[in-house]
């Protein structure tokens, strides 16, 4: 068996007349937290949908645990796990019986059925609460249990759609840990979608930043960033600085410098060890820093470097574009 | 494959979310009985040409009446995939290992056996009413008739569930289509009072037949030989099984 959890090749899905994904291709390694990070509409999700079979692609290949997307559809679903963006449980059944009915769906004799759910159940910390109707459950509650769910028949692969979308940040931060220890413990491979930055960041090895349905850009968190030159030290100083920032730019570890209205900014590698090196350069030279900033570049600056755009604005304007879609629509139906 | 698990497990979710939801199985049975207290009673004495001197009118509406139930209550169980949809939980099912035929029959085995459950209460209360079963074989022949009227309109609710996106459609289909085969089948007067368009119309409501032959079993009186409305209530209900189920795969889940 090949190295590969996913190979994906020229992957593009068209819904009638939009191009939701756009000829994308990619091999996610065995084991791997594999990050697809985007503003929304950007097709994570349909990415997601059609390497789970929900959606049949326009055109282009994908293998998921070595079989074939569209020829090998069971033998995929056999091995995945997906918890999908909105919530997927019946919420008329109990937690026991939601993880019931999967484990039937996937073939569970009863016995391993049973001791599977008792473990799954203890993994996300339900054990008290599964035999309540999934409807008196929380938001954060649900989400636990769909990722519980997603892993009783032991898939070799776990989509994870958006799995904190609108969580509070301690429950976020339970389920980015819960996350990361399956990946390491259990070696499961998963590829996870989100338009949270530092998720992405916190928890992925790799990250491909999706835009309009391309791939803008496919590395590790660092080395994205890393390609934005490092980190940005903004010193706020009384007094002009004059010809000492002639003299600040001869320092090798400065890769740019910017001068306005009294605020010196610099881009350097390791801002925090460096500091304390500008700190005594200013004042040696007389000039008194009224406050020092250090910013870490995040992927969020990663995003706007490669779209030119922020994500809310990239949002905005996306949210626009449905809007005026759906109102054409509207007027055809009309 | 058929997989028998799934289409097992698929009736035990339909069975449990139905004993938990009260107030369906309460809604479901409130109209077919109010349409048997209030045009029941209300006509009781009524003789309407077409209904044999003999037969009072609660007598000949029980069938109808049942028939109703059969029809409203298997049809929106088909719809449910709408809901499913809705919901999210329809990603759940198509996502299993399970192929879609196995996953289409546990939905008519639950939607069908909740169908059945309700027109059997119905006729219990219409004994309470003066309605009378002539024998073991007859109540034996109904309830086949039964099961054919149900699967019928569970593939028929399939195949709407099937092309429609969303819950807007619900509304339409149980408007212009249900209400209509409702009405046509003779399930409250008997088609010879019909006009003529209208007859042809109900010769193609597979209502017709069912209600026809329940009629036949239940009451011994109908338009049809019995073999005639019982075949042709089998042709109906396979294909629309089968088309049902086709649409059902064809469809997208997301």
């Amino acid at each position: 068996m090949s190295r590969d959890a996913i190979r994906v090749e020229n992957l593009t899905k068209r819904f009638k007349g939009i191009v939701a994904v756009d000829g994308i291709s990619f091999t996610v390694r065995k084991g791997e937290l594999f990050g697809l990070l985007g503003p929304n509409g950007a097709g994570k999700t349909t990415t997601i949908n059609m390497l789970s079979t929900l959606l049949n692609p326009t055109s282009g290949q994908g293998e998921v645990a070595g079989f074939d997307i569209l020829r090998n559809r069971d033998d995929v679903r056999r091995n995945i796990g997906v918890v999908f963006q909105e919530t997927a449980l019946d919420t008329k059944l109990t937690a026991r019986e939601n993880l019931e009915f999967h484990a039937m769906m996937y073939g569970l004799a009863k016995k391993e059925r049973e001791e599977r759910i008792q473990e799954v159940l203890r993994l996300v910390d339900l054990k008290e609460k599964a035999n309540i109707l999934v409807e008196n459950y929380s938001g954060g509650m649900k989400r636990r249990l769909e990722i519980a769910r997603g892993l009783i028949h032991r898939p070799q692969i776990l989509f994870l759609d958006e799995p904190t979308l609108g969580l509070d940040a301690q429950t976020r931060r339970r389920i980015w840990d819960y996350i990361r220890d399956l990946n390491s413990e259990v070696q499961i491979t998963i590829i996870l979608t989100t338009h949270y930055m530092e998720e992405a960041d916190y928890l992925c090895e790799r990250v491909a930043i999706m835009d309009c349905g391309r791939f803008v850009a496919l590395d590790s968190p660092q080395r994205l960033k890393d390609i934005l030159g490092g980190d940005v030290i903004s010193l706020e100083i009384e007094g002009e600085p004059g010809e000492l920032v002639r003299r600040m730019e001869e320092f090798k570890w400065v890769k740019s410098l910017k001068s306005h209205n009294g605020f010196l900014s610099l881009t350097v590698e390791k801002g925090e060890i460096r500091i304390p090196e500008l700190i005594t350069f200013a004042q040696k030279n007389g000039l008194y820093v009224r406050c020092v900033h250090l910013r870490k570049p995040s992927l969020e600056d990663v995003f706007l470097n490669f779209t030119g755009r922020t994500q809310r604005e990239q949002e905005a304007s996306a949210s626009q574009r449905n809007w005026k879609m759906k109102r054409g629509r509207m007027r055809r139906r009309r | 494959m058929i997989n028998a698990t799934a289409i097992y497990v698929l009736w035990l979710r339909e069975m449990k979310r139905f004993m938990r939801t009260k107030s369906r199985i309460f809604g479901a049975l409130a109209m077919p009985l109010f349409f048997l207290a209030f045009l029941g009673f209300g006509l009781r004495k009524i003789s309407l040409p077409g209904i044999d001197q003999e037969i009072d009118y609660i007598r000949f509406l029980v069938p109808g009446v049942l028939g109703m139930s059969l029809l409203f209550s298997s049809a929106f169980s088909g719809l449910s995939v709408l809901w499913d949809r809705e919901f999210g939980f329809l990603k759940e099912i198509m996502v299993a290992p399970v192929n879609r035929v196995s996953i289409v029959l546990g939905r008519i085995a639950g939607g069908a056996t909740t169908a059945m459950l309700q027109s059997i209460m119905i006729l219990v209360i219409s004994l309470g009413l003066g309605f009378r079963v002539r024998s073991l074989l007859s109540l034996a022949l109904a309830l086949v008739f039964m099961l054919l009227i149900s699967t019928t309109f569970l593939g028929l609710g399939l195949i709407f569930a099937s092309k429609m996106n969303d819950m807007q459609g619900f509304s339409i289909v149980m408007n212009f289509v249900i209400f209509p085969l409702f009405f046509l089948s003779g399930a409250l007067s008997p088609l010879e009072n019909f006009p003529k368009a209208l007859r042809y119309l109900a010769m193609i409501d597979p209502l017709t037949y069912g209600v026809d032959g329940l009629r036949s079993v239940l009451i011994g009186v109908s338009l049809y030989p019995l073999p005639h409305s019982l075949i042709i209530m089998v042709i109906f209900s396979a294909v629309m099984i089968v088309a049902g189920a086709y649409f059902f795969e064809k469809s997208e889940s997301v």
